[in-house]
């Protein structure tokens, strides 16, 4: 008994002095971040690694999901007789929701995992510790261009993940089914606000920018210099963060979206 | 990989995001269709506004012409207090009247305007006169019943 509530107070304050490193690492690499626009080619390298790499499984998971919303969408509306308002359904849900959320969760399993261990193997290899040695600061020269990079790739992934599935969901609603063209097109414009839904969607995914390359930099610097220790921070990095995002979404949503 | 090619594919991933948004923008989104710099303001007065939402869009003829701005109560007429914000491009006669209808059976409410035959026209901060509130379904329903039980009774008097 006594055991237990130990083991809950050791957790507590394991994960209270957990969160406070990740908030000074993260403090750190804003306060580093100069050295982004000194040597812009480092965020570079890191929007292609993070941001061109994730393409393809941003476009095609993309693209499958609009067409679901088509196909799902078109069943239910036309129950009602309303098939025409599948434009305004497909792209509300992606612009709003889906398309945010879906691509941060993608970039957070295929991105955010990436930079967790090649930063846990970096330390591994005691490549940090080298830079130390050569009084090259780690964080600006390693962490912080990853930062901006994974930062900016974020909403512009977000961004074509939703375009591409307003594309699958034209394709096969209006394409394949035969609802009609022009009143796909005009209810969706009638519905979706440029401020209200689209301005909203790209902050939404800036935020989980933040939190996905936060989390997954602060795993990565944090993981035991270990073949263990790094496996299991990058499964951490994943679990936290779409965590994260699921619960961001929310919060994100409920003051947005609020009697809208 | 060579410096040169990696600048291109971050050029091309930065324009492709870039292309994505203006896409959502412009053919998804409702961006530029009006400014809200380019409109003028009138106010009507309706008994009953029914579901009638803030940028509900206003139409004269089907087309869309401006959208609600506001909506207010106005407690010394006890009266909604709606504002159109009409484009600058679309110029109505003084006496149109403004009425509150309903597109499709369930779908959004907007107003619709009914240019009239007046010389001068509608300025900023004018309030249309004539208006027609939104149907509102239970008053019809009530109507319906009231009207069908005045019947049985009228029919069922001179049997007697």
């Amino acid at each position: 008994m006594l055991d237990g509530v130990r083991k809950l107070g050791q957790h507590s304050i394991d994960g209270v002095w957990r969160l406070g490193v990740a908030m000074r690492l993260f403090a750190l690499t804003l306060l580093h971040s100069g050295i982004c626009l000194r040597r812009p080619q480092l965020v570079m390298r890191e929007i292609f690694t993070a941001g061109v790499l994730s393409l393809i499984i941003i476009v095609v998971s993309g693209l499958f999901v609009g067409m679901v919303l088509g196909l799902q969408g078109y069943e239910t509306l036309q129950k009602y007789g309303s098939e025409s308002a599948l434009g305004s359904l497909v792209a509300l849900s992606l612009v709003r929701e889906l398309g945010p959320v879906l691509a941060a969760l993608l970039f957070a399993s295929r991105a955010g995992s990436a930079i967790t261990a090649e930063i846990g193997l970096m330390k591994a290899t005691e490549q940090i510790a080298a830079m130390e040695m050569m009084a090259v600061d780690p964080i600006a020269r390693v962490v912080a261009p990853r930062f901006w990079g994974a930062l900016i790739s974020m909403p512009l992934l977000a961004a074509m993940f939703s375009a591409m599935g307003i594309m699958g969901g034209y394709l096969v609603g209006v394409v394949l089914i035969g609802v009609d063209e022009g009143s796909f097109w005009s209810q969706m414009q009638a519905a979706v606000d440029f401020r209200q839904d689209i301005l909203n969607g790209v902050i939404k995914s800036g935020v989980f920018g933040v939190a996905v390359t936060g989390i997954a930099l602060f795993e990565g610097y944090d993981a035991p210099p270990t073949a263990e220790g790094v496996s299991r921070a990058t499964t951490r990095t994943v679990v936290t963060s779409s965590l994260a995002i699921l619960a961001l979404d929310f919060v994100l949503t409920a003051f947005m979206f609020r009697g809208a | 990989m060579e410096r040169t090619t990696l600048d291109l594919w971050v050029g091309l991933f930065v324009l492709a995001g870039l292309g994505a948004l203006v896409f959502l923008a412009l053919k998804v989104g409702n961006v530029g269709a009006f400014d809200t710099n380019k409109t003028y303001a009138v106010s009507a007065n309706f008994e009953n506004i029914g579901g009638l939402k803030v940028k509900a869009p206003v139409k004269s003829a089907g087309v869309v012409v401006g959208r609600v701005g506001e909506i207010r109560f106005n407690s010394a007429d006890y009266e909604a207090q709606v504002v159109l914000n009409i484009g600058a491009a679309y110029k109505f006669p003084k006496d149109t009247s403004a009425a509150i209808m309903t597109s499709g059976l369930l779908g959004e409410q907007y107003i619709a305007l009914e240019a009239g035959a007046d010389n001068t026209m509608l300025a900023q901060g004018d309030s249309l006169k004539i208006t027609q509130s939104a149907v509102v379904l239970e008053n019809l329903i009530g109507q319906f019943i009231y009207g069908k039980t005045g019947e049985a009774g009228k029919s069922a008097a001179p049997a007697q």
